[in-house]
């Protein structure tokens, strides 16, 4: 068997089981996953940026509420259908990836993660001032016919599943395409050397900047989704906080591969969700995994599998 | 041709070429020797757009390197393999010479051409390049730069830390590309190799050349080679 075909066999396969766990899965735990499969398009997107292209930001947030605002508020204010306000969620996240970068490219390594960091503070403050349209606080609610998408209404479980993960499905495939495609190749040769780079003729602030849009256009669709899938939009999802998360996923689950930042999602969400049951003290434990994680095995779950058994996974 | 006028370089407020010049000529091996810190890497990065380039000129052809953005450079034809080869370690051959054919969008005859001067390579595609020995290493650093077709190839220390048989395999594939009218710049800081490939000797001291003489002038006792080097 030829790497390419045990890449998209294996690709294929999570796909499979995740489409299959619906059907066996609890109601409570099939929610979970269809959260879990939209906060992974997040860091799917993270991962392009920081995974891929070694671009460490911790402006991420900012990325994902554009995407759920820009969805929420053109339902709220323009009456907007699902599919404008999902679509215009996903242009509004690679926009303010791209206006952010034009920049926050302009500085590097720790510099460019406290301009993200700054300008994604700045998004958090600004939805809070503008309250009379942002609703400020404590959010909105999202209108139950804007949340009806194609004839589904996304407020009952099978159509919210199958919504989540069509929206995973997409995302994972068209990243295992990007970073097989010579563009992906040329995003790890810009996180592994800029100069060297340079020296073969990429403009390293062109391919990150590209790189950057494309991340902010998952984080964007994720933010958006998340937004109509659970019918919620609020400030809590630009805070520092949610900069952080597709960080811990991605770490967790793999830095520079496909599936990690999945896997970091599907665990560190069940870590916080079953630890929170027993201690208020969660994010310790959170915090004491990612220690051990990060002494045992930096490259994450996946990154070490990679580098001792399954050379081939992308 | 590739024209070097009057260049002064360096980093910051440190100034390490002062008034440099010398050319290189399409199908001849200019080699650049002289003590260490004296500039040789320098001046090939000062070519290559990696150093700024305070004063003078740098043209190849009518264009004017040293006014592009680094980035650009290579685009126009020039290729630099660095000391110490700077591969993408986590890539594997075949994708280390992909990145070198994306950048000047050369397609597949550009690849056969490249893994036929070094069919090591071929034999080597599927494996990760942090894997190779050093000198299959060396060769993918020449390979992938060989991927822009080049005009102008900037070579510092290719021999450095090889085995013999390797330095002799680098040597050959170096004759080769200059009778394929590649104007090679070598820094090169062993005789034997130099009196081995060399067209010209230009010799550095103080940031600049100081004198520039024809490979059948210099002898392995030349007395250039105990100013210029010591040895």
């Amino acid at each position: 068997m030829t790497p390419a075909i045990k890449v998209w066999s294996l690709h294929l396969l999570v796909l499979a089981l995740l489409f299959a766990a619906q059907f066996v899965l609890p109601p409570y735990h099939a929610t979970n996953l269809a959260r879990i499969m939209v906060l992974a398009v997040f860091a799917m997107g993270y991962n392009i940026a920081f995974g891929y292209t070694g671009l460490l930001s911790l402006g991420h947030a900012l990325f994902f509420a554009a995407g759920m605002y820009a969805m929420g508020l053109s339902a709220w204010h323009l009456d907007a259908q699902a599919w404008p306000a999902l679509i215009a969620g996903l242009i509004a996240g690679g926009a303010i990836a791209g206006a952010v970068g034009l920049l926050a490219l302009r500085a590097v390594g720790v510099s460019f993660m406290i301009v993200t960091l700054m300008f994604a503070q700045a998004g958090y403050l600004t939805l809070l001032y503008l309250n009379s349209w942002t609703g400020g606080d404590e959010g909105f609610v999202i209108a139950q016919n804007a949340r009806v998408l194609s004839g589904f209404d996304m407020a009952t479980d099978t159509p919210r599943f199958v919504a989540a993960f069509v929206l995973f499905a997409v995302g994972l495939l068209a990243c295992l395409w990007l970073v097989r495609s010579p563009f992906g190749r040329v995003m790890i040769a810009m996180r592994e050397n800029e100069e060297r780079s340079r020296m073969l003729g990429y403009s390293p602030f062109h391919v990150k900047l590209t790189a950057l849009v494309l991340s902010g256009v998952y984080a964007g669709a994720a933010g958006a989704a998340y937004g109509m899938l659970f019918g919620y939009v609020g400030a809590t999802f630009a805070t520092i906080q949610y900069s952080i998360l597709p960080m811990l996923y991605v770490l967790l689950g793999g830095a520079g591969t496909v599936l990690g930042p999945f896997l970091g999602a599907l665990i560190m969400f069940y870590l916080i969700d079953i630890t929170s049951a027993y201690t208020d003290a969660y994010f310790f434990v959170v915090g004491a995994a990612l220690v051990g994680l990060v002494l045992f095995a930096p490259q994450g779950i996946l990154g070490a599998l990679r580098e001792r058994v399954l050379k081939w996974l992308p | 041709m590739l024209r070097v006028d009057g260049i002064t370089a360096g980093y910051g407020p440190v100034t390490i070429l002062r008034d440099l010049s010398f050319k290189a000529e399409a199908g001849q091996v200019t080699c650049i020797m002289g003590r260490n810190g004296v500039g040789k890497s320098t001046l090939m990065r000062a070519i290559i757009g990696l150093v700024p380039v305070q004063s003078g000129q740098i043209t190849l052809g009518k264009v004017a390197l040293h006014a592009l953005p680094p980035h650009q450079v290579p685009v126009q034809g020039v290729a630099y393999v660095p000391q110490g080869r700077r591969l993408f370690g986590p890539l594997t051959v075949a994708e280390n010479i992909e990145i070198g054919l994306l950048a000047r969008k050369k397609g597949p005859q550009r690849r056969d051409y490249v893994l036929d001067l070094f069919p090591r390579l071929r034999e080597r595609l599927d494996q990760v390049a942090s894997t190779l020995s050093g000198g299959e290493q060396q060769m993918l650093a020449i390979a992938r730069a060989l991927c822009l077709e080049p005009e102008v190839m900037l070579l510092d220390e290719p021999s450095e830390g090889l085995q013999p048989s390797m330095i002799t395999l680098i040597h050959e594939t170096i004759l080769r590309l200059r009778e394929s009218g590649i104007a090679i710049i070598l820094v090169e800081q062993r005789v034997d190799s130099v009196l081995r490939v060399a067209d010209h000797v230009a010799f550095m001291a103080n940031g600049r050349v100081e004198t520039v003489v024809p490979r059948s002038d210099l002898a392995p006792d030349s007395m250039l080679f105990r100013d210029y080097l010591g040895v």
